[in-house]
């Protein structure tokens, strides 16, 4: 009787085969892909202290902003903000990718292949395409 | 009434071990709040163009006006839900050791909300003044 069920019957079960990990298998560029998706989006949750910093020292007075401003215009902060933005763009386009994939669409072979591959492409692309802008906009690097 | 169906409520569904409809929650609201962060990540990136250069009292002004504050404030609020989901998803993958799990799930609760109450907090002040 289902009502019974207690967590004893599970005990015996304890230490049965667990199933191939990672290391096991071929990589493929969705796999890869998915492992990306996952570590841009924990590089993404840290680097929201960068964005926290910025609205703090905004909020702040001229002072505070000017270090953000040294920091963030330095060689390592234009590297760390270039490294966020393709980030968060390549998060966002597989983000995408998954929720075209909910829909239960996209799993052919040449579909989920040229799906990821667009996600790839498309985040380099935007995020290039977001700098170029960026140094036109504020007259070329300084 | 059907027989088959006994009227008190399985004690594996009162446990959370089986279909007790509250399965697919985070699921859905990583969705939405994926969903919702397509226009808003574009938004933000729009307004960082616009910030870009500007001397300080230009950026007080420019996120402090309504609209790119609210942006901002709802930017920031989805992707905290976003952000939280998807780390403790991360660490129950990862954490198997009870201990560590709830530390690290707790961690998790209180850096998004210091997180994100430092930025409404910020773009509350630039947008209020004082």
């Amino acid at each position: 009787m289902a009502e019974f069920e207690t967590g004893m019957t599970t005990r015996a079960a304890r230490s049965r085969p667990i199933s191939p990990h990672l290391q096991i298998y071929k990589p493929t560029l969705t796999m890869m892909m998915s492992i990306v998706h996952r570590i841009t989006g924990i590089a993404l949750y840290f680097g929201m202290l960068l964005f926290a910093w910025w609205l703090l020292a905004a909020a702040s007075g001229a002072n505070a902003y000017a270090n953000v401003e040294w920091f963030m215009g330095s060689f390592i902060g234009r590297l760390v903000l270039f490294g966020y933005t393709w980030a968060l763009l390549h998060h966002m386009l597989g983000g995408i990718r998954h929720l075209i994939w909910d829909t239960i669409h996209g799993f052919e072979p040449v579909e989920r292949e040229l799906l990821t591959l667009a996600t790839l492409i498309g985040s380099v692309t935007l995020t290039l395409i977001f700098w170029v802008v960026g140094y036109l906009v504020m007259g070329g690097p300084r | 009434m059907n027989e088959a169906q006994p009227m008190r409520t399985l004690m594996r569904h009162v446990r959370g071990l089986g279909p007790a409809r509250s399965g697919t929650y985070h699921f859905w609201y990583q969705r939405v709040t994926s969903v919702a962060g397509i226009p808003l990540t574009i938004g933000l990136l729009l307004i960082i163009i616009a910030l870009l250069g500007r001397t300080h009292a230009a950026v007080v002004q420019i996120l402090g006006s309504p609209i790119v504050a609210i942006i901002m404030l709802l930017f920031i609020i989805n992707i905290a839900y976003h952000m939280w989901i998807g780390m403790q998803e991360i660490i129950l993958d990862y954490v198997h050791d009870d201990k560590w799990k709830l530390l690290s799930l707790m961690a998790n609760t209180f850096f998004v909300f210091g997180v994100a109450l430092a930025s409404v907090y910020a773009l509350l002040k630039l947008s209020f003044g004082v």
